[in-house]
């Protein structure tokens, strides 16, 4: 059993729980033992770097300062965006010391102090590579994924900018597609693998995600992929949650479902679905899964059981994704 | 030098360049930014996915900084339209720390007040109010009320989603408030006081 400093990040309590199941599961299994960081706070995303500098990278280093306690020297996120702004922060004080000796000033205000450079900021997916590695994974499947497409779908912030040098490429990246072929999937040829979901512009500015999440949906299903995975919450909320808006902003209907690489890799581990957050998706992944021979059962793809069938009143041309609207429009 | 700046003078281009505003957004920028390198390559422009909506590409917009156009680089969508991708990070042959450029150029229009669209500024001062309220982000109050203010349209068509999400209890629509506000809270007091005086 190795034991890591964990940061899970605010998405993982909520939208994006079956990452957390999964990875949890998955981690137990491999040997990998995460210790969450007491009382760990937001790590601002992309937005407080574009407000307030010094408040930004202050707010970052609390959980640095945190972590530096907790006794391991790694420090691990499975968020990419989390993961890059620990990674940042970290490096841009030692990059620039006067930064790293502003923000102590700040943590000082609250008790705390971060040494820069003193922790070793790294993703999940690298953990799972370079310290359990390949082979102890492929020893523990039970369950190889044979016959499913997978498109691997790894974004931008994981392999750029790269601060340490830990990955294979900056734009193509090799480590998804190996853990991939580990489990038994099969691995479409995607070349969209590390290029932008639109990150928070699907709340800002939902033109210029859509196209972009057009562009990795179609991608992925032009190399005829049953199914997307994503190392991201962010990526993964996009690619599915907004994929109606997306499809309804190019008149297209993709059905492209995408989940956590976890979420994979413990069904090959021999987890049930339900245990690994599966149902949980906005765009189902039932079908994918049905060429595996798994099912996903109907208490987890519905979200328990619902008073009333139909939700919310709402206009007719809205209803399509409504259960029952389909035969209320027809009476 | 002395023939530079006698061509200076018979263009009747001022006889020095004021980089003030340059220097100003470098040394704003986390670590070393590099700015001062740019060589307009136009590889970042080349490599942006979201460059066809924004006003200028990334290296015309750094061509304006040298130039001293305040007013125009921060009326500029270009830093509100970047993803933060760091595509061209990577490609730049001259390492300069282009996203981190455009999110100084973001703090500076929030603070002077030149954006011309509102809904990207309000939207990251919503999410840094709920940060700093809880320690964690709220996704559920952020939505919400950034939808109420900037596109109550949408969140009709939004409804299915939402309503989809908060099905599949993906979206909590209590906040999570962490134990150490208070020391949080006083670690950004002081840090807002740093970056008032910087």
């Amino acid at each position: 059993m190795s034991t890591y400093t964990f940061y899970p990040g605010c998405a993982m309590e909520s939208n994006a729980k079956a990452y957390y199941l999964s990875l949890m599961e998955v981690a137990k299994t491999l040997g990998i033992d995460l210790q969450e960081i007491e009382d760990w706070n937001c790590c601002g995303a992309t937005e407080y770097v574009g407000m307030n500098l010094i408040p930004a990278y202050s707010l970052i280093a609390r959980n640095l300062a945190l972590a530096a306690k907790m006794g391991s020297k790694t420090l691990v996120s499975p968020c990419s965006a989390c993961y890059l702004n620990l990674a940042k922060a970290d490096y841009y004080m030692t990059e620039r010391p006067s930064l790293g000796e502003t923000v102590n000033e700040a943590l000082a205000a609250g008790g705390l102090h971060y040494q820069p450079g003193s922790l070793d900021v790294r993703h999940f997916l690298d953990v799972l590579i370079n310290d359990i590695g390949l082979d102890a994974l492929r020893a523990k499947v039970v369950q190889p994924l044979k016959g499913l497409r997978v498109a691997p779908y790894m974004g931008c912030m994981i392999p750029r900018p790269d601060y340490h040098k830990r990955w294979s490429d900056t734009e193509h990246p090799t480590e998804l597609v190996d853990v991939l072929k580990a489990i038994g999937a099969e691995v479409v040829e995607f070349p969209s693998a590390a290029t932008c979901c639109g990150g928070h512009m699907t709340q800002i500015g939902p033109e210029t995600a859509y196209e972009l999440i057009r562009r990795l949906i179609s991608s992925a299903e032009a190399a005829q992929a049953d199914i997307m995975v994503t190392v991201c919450p962010m990526c993964q909320v996009n690619i599915d949650a907004y994929q109606g808006e997306t499809n309804r902003h190019f008149g297209t209907n993709y059905e492209m479902p995408i989940v956590f690489f976890t979420q994979l890799v413990g069904l090959a581990l021999g987890f049930a679905p339900e245990k690994l957050g599966f149902g949980t998706e906005i765009t189902s992944a039932a079908k994918a899964l049905a060429r595996i021979g798994m099912d996903i059962p109907k208490s987890a793809e519905e979200g328990g059981p619902r008073k009333k069938q139909g939700g919310l009143p709402m206009p007719p041309c809205l209803r399509k994704n409504v259960k029952g609207a389909a035969e209320e429009a027809k009476a | 030098m002395s023939q530079i700046t006698d061509e200076r003078v018979r263009s009747r281009l001022p006889r020095t360049e004021d980089l003030s505003l340059l220097h100003e957004v470098s040394m704003k920028t986390a670590g070393v930014s590099r700015l001062e390198m740019c060589i307009q390559c136009g590889s970042c422009g080349g490599s942006c996915p979201s460059e066809m909506d924004m006003d200028h590409t990334p290296r015309t917009l750094f061509a304006m900084l040298r130039a001293g156009m305040r007013d125009e680089v921060l009326q500029s969508n270009t830093p509100w339209i970047c993803v933060s991708c760091y595509h061209c990070v990577v490609r730049c042959p001259q390492n300069v720390h282009i996203t981190d450029v455009m999110y100084t150029l973001k703090a500076m229009a929030i603070r002077e007040k030149k954006y011309r669209d509102a809904t990207a500024p309000d939207f990251a001062e919503t999410f840094v109010e709920m940060v700093e309220k809880y320690g964690r982000s709220y996704e559920f109050g952020l939505a919400t009320r950034h939808y109420l203010k900037h596109a109550p349209m949408r969140m009709v068509s939004m409804a299915a989603m939402g309503l989809g999400m908060l099905k599949k209890g993906r979206i909590s629509m209590k906040p999570r408030t962490i134990k150490g506000m208070e020391q949080l809270t006083a670690i950004l007091n002081k840090a807002k006081e740093m970056e008032l005086a910087a």
